[in-house]
């Protein structure tokens, strides 16, 4: 097992090396600067402004100085927000981002996993087709359509919510909902193929023979199985749902973290596309991390040491 | 299950409570959108709408907007000019920052210094270049006392400019000209990063909360000098970007004001919302325009530039297209900023177009299907998308040429045309003082990195170079006329509108000046019943 911890853990710092290179080079190929405005600067305000930031040294000089900085946590001031640093606008954008995210994921979770389960019991009934109705509609809206829906139907027509902005509970739950229908969906359409799959099988036929409840039967044979490729699923869905969604933030005014991820780029505030972008890294590898460490826990068929081959 | 709909039925009861109904609110709160985060809320450092609106709620400068619009005095109470129209003395009220220090002479000469100090980071420090050696000691010379700016007094301050420039009093109502507290940012560099003790300013409202990319709350400022001319206690600006959003918001009571100059209604909901009392519509101070590379081929030849410019139908654009009762632009000055304005050519006049045309053909020596394929640039917007097809069609169809459109990610357009790499681009500007130099400065120099289009001409920059050195206001405007034609007959841009702003307001919102530049002071604002 720390056999185990200890290669998956320098492989995570190893790969957000790369990502963190990767994208540094890509972001200075692309044309303009964090300086680039219609009403173009003079000359010499241009070159004060490079050399503040440093821009008027070579890439390489540029990218050591980076990699400096990020082993010791520094990310950097934006260049944008002047006299804001990259790591102050994740400290201020993230916990509203895993505030909203986690209200979601619980939701998708809890509904997804009843949902899915009601229709795999009342298998090709019209519970069944209903269900399925709804999920194949949660992920084909697009979360913006559905939040502007949302909008519309709980805050102007029904007035039980305000339309936007971040401060109450009650803001909460709309953004939540645009946010959990697509994981709601789409754990409910895995749980239930896979809760049918189980059903199936023998264990289960003779758990049954042996005249055993039907709650009994569930919440010990047939969960547990059926919910290990719902965990796998749940691992980059957390690290996606907690980084917030632009989309939904910009909607609904929410200071969260994914608005960053596009206004930096469009920006070209080149120390917060590689903040954030290291921070979402970070976040997505260690979700994966937590996801294979719980498979142990969950099924012990496997053992984390030993090779894939092995675990069948 | 039955615990989880007792769940359901709590959240739900907190949900409701959690709501805040606009009955709450007192009388004077005001709740507005200002569509972001202000990037700095520095006078010396902010370059946006955004904060130039909030610094502008919080600090007054030597002169400020009256609430009819007009230019008067701010901190200062009055001014003598010399006769050369060189060296301005301002006699400063005695006024106190919201910590109840002074507002000195001195405060305005170190905020003017510092921003043409080489060493400090400010985008629009060639706003100052109008002071005595700005430019130069920005370009690094030795000096910073050779600037053109001293306090005499505690309250007398005296300004000398590089040319007479009558428009000066006009550019002290922009932000890059208000005081800073020299007192509290000796101590603390950072004093405009947050709401609190440091945030000190001069203002009608002073920063009472910021919380980043979600709300500012303003107070009312009661040291403001001016207080019992401000009734507004309170304003709310929130940060929601999705202007849709902020419409509905506006239409269930959660804000009082939406639209220009903040923010802007969607295109889509303008021919309806038009329709409505609440909505309203003025002019700005801006042109959209398109500009043509004069050293990129076949544009070198002011025929072609011409005949380009003459063939576009901007009524129709107008009219199918913008739907906000746009002005057609036939000059480049808007004539919400002087009585000048005139046609220079008649709006799609085909006819003309196509003699402008054969003559730029001869002159060039090629015949029309020897013509290059020609390139159109726009930054990635639905809107400019849009004209941009309308025009293309009709360059097609008057000169029978390939028109080839290419729209780019906004910053990766603007590194184009900042290093001359488009045909003719769409570019679009609002004035940041009451004076048409502040369109023409940009053309005055062809080395300049401002002028995209290369263009030059000896009688142009023969003409600005007059303007700047005559006092009589309407000599000057003479001269800037025409100044303005020989720029028309030359065309190195092709101008299609001028920019109207359209927001709504409720009707018991009153007083809020809109300026013409686009700038809103709530200084003046009050609200009668909700």
């Amino acid at each position: 097992m720390i056999g185990f911890l200890i290669k998956k853990f320098t492989l995570l710092i190893v790969s957000l090396f790369v990502v963190a290179s990767f994208t540094f080079f890509l972001m200075h190929a692309i044309p303009g600067d964090p300086f680039t405005q219609d009403k173009a600067i003079p000359e010499e305000i241009l070159q004060a402004m490079y050399k503040h930031y440093g821009l008027d040294q070579p890439l390489y000089v540029q990218y050591i100085d980076y990699i400096k900085g990020l082993l010791t946590f520094d990310l950097g001031p934006s260049f944008k927000y002047q006299g804001r640093t990259v790591n102050e606008i994740i400290a201020e954008g993230f916990p509203v981002s895993l505030c909203l995210g986690m209200e979601a994921l619980v939701f998708s979770v809890v509904a997804g996993i009843t949902l899915g389960s009601l229709a795999s019991f009342k298998y090709l009934r019209w519970q069944d087709h209903a269900t399925m109705a709804i999920a194949v509609l949660g992920i084909s809206i697009p979360s913006f359509i559905l939040a502007t829906f949302l909008q519309y139907l709980f805050a102007m027509k029904l007035d039980l919510f305000p339309v936007a902005r971040w401060g109450s509970f009650s803001q909460t739950i709309l953004p939540a909902l645009s946010l959990a229908a697509l994981p709601t969906a789409f754990i409910a359409r895995l749980t239930r193929s896979n809760m049918i799959e189980v059903f199936q099988q023998d264990y289960v036929q003779t758990a049954k023979a042996k005249g055993l409840s039907s709650f009994h039967i569930v919440t010990r044979h047939v969960i547990r199985n059926a919910l290990l490729p719902v965990i796998t699923f749940l691992g980059p869905l957390t690290a996606a749902i907690l980084t917030g969604s632009f989309a939904v933030e910009k909607i609904f005014g929410i200071p969260g973290l994914g608005q960053w991820f596009v206004l930096s780029i469009t920006n070209r505030d080149y120390t917060v596309i590689m903040g954030t972008t290291i921070f979402y890294s970070a976040i997505l590898m260690l979700c994966v991390f937590i996801v294979d460490i719980l498979y142990c826990f969950i099924d012990p068929r496997i053992k984390l040491q030993e090779a894939p081959s092995s675990n069948d | 299950m039955r615990r989880f709909s007792q769940i359901c039925v709590a959240m739900s009861l907190i949900a409701f409570s959690c709501q805040s109904p606009s009955s709450s609110l007192k009388l004077q709160e005001l709740r507005v959108n200002i569509h972001t985060d202000p990037p700095s809320l520095d006078p010396r450092k902010a370059t946006d709408t955004t904060s130039n609106s909030v610094i502008r709620m919080c600090f007054d400068g030597l002169m400020r907007r009256d609430e009819n619009g007009n230019r008067s005095f701010g901190v200062a109470q009055s001014v003598d000019i010399s006769d050369d129209g060189l060296k301005y003395t301002f006699y400063l009220k005695e006024t106190t920052w919201s910590d109840g220090e002074p507002v000195t002479a001195k405060n305005f000469e170190d905020a003017w210094k510092t921003i043409l100090d080489p060493q400090f980071l400010s985008e629009f420090a060639s706003e100052l270049y109008v002071i005595k050696n700005g430019q130069k000691v920005k370009e690094s010379a030795p000096g910073i006392n050779e600037i053109g700016v001293r306090a005499l007094d505690t309250y007398v301050l005296e300004v000398e400019l590089e040319n007479p420039a009558p428009y000066f009093l006009d550019m002290l109502v922009t932000h890059s000209f208000f005081p800073v507290p020299s007192h509290v940012v000796e101590k603390n560099p950072q004093w405009a990063l947050n709401a609190g003790a440091s945030y000190v300013c001069n203002g009608p409202f002073h920063l009472e909360q910021w919380k980043h990319y979600n709300t500012i709350v303003l107070e009312k400022n009661n040291r403001y000098w001016d207080k019992d001319a401000v009734s507004i206690e309170r304003i709310d600006l929130y940060m929601i970007e999705d202007e849709s959003t902020e419409l509905s918001m506006y239409e269930n009571g959660e804000i009082e004001w939406v639209g220009s100059p903040l923010s802007s209604i969607p295109v889509d909901a303008l021919p309806i919302l038009e329709k409505e009392k609440d909505f309203k519509q003025y002019e700005i101070s801006g042109t959209y325009y398109y500009i043509f590379n004069t050293k990129a081929y076949p544009f070198t030849n002011k025929h072609i530039r011409r005949a380009f410019s003459i063939a576009i139908n901007r009524k129709e654009i107008i009219d199918n297209i913008l739907q906000a009762n746009q002005m057609v632009a036939t000059s480049y000055i808007p004539p919400s900023m002087w009585k000048y304005t005139k046609s220079y050519f008649a709006d799609a006049d085909i006819v003309e177009a196509k003699k402008e045309f054969a003559l730029g053909l001869t002159e060039l020596g090629i015949t029309a299907k020897e013509m290059p394929p020609i390139k159109l640039s726009y930054n990635t917007n639905s809107g400019h998308h849009k004209i941009a097809q309308a025009i293309k069609e009709e360059w097609s169809r008057a000169f029978g040429i390939r028109v080839d459109l290419e729209n780019m990610e906004w910053k990766v357009f603007l590194d184009n045309v900042n290093t001359h790499k488009f045909q003719i681009a769409r570019m679009g500007g609002i004035a940041s003082y009451n004076d048409p130099v502040s369109f023409f400065r940009d053309y005055q120099y062809p080395n300049s990195r401002m002028n995209p289009c290369q263009w030059s001409n000896v009688r142009f920059t023969e003409l600005m170079e007059l303007s700047d050195q005559t006092q009589d206001a309407e000599k000057r405007m003479k001269i800037l006329s025409e100044a303005e034609k020989v720029f028309m007959e030359e065309m190195p841009i092709a101008p299609i509108y001028f920019y109207t702003g359209s927001y709504m307001k409720k009707p018991y919102v009153k007083s809020v000046q809109v300026s013409q530049l686009s700038d809103i002071d709530f200084k003046y604002a009050y609200l009668e019943k909700r």
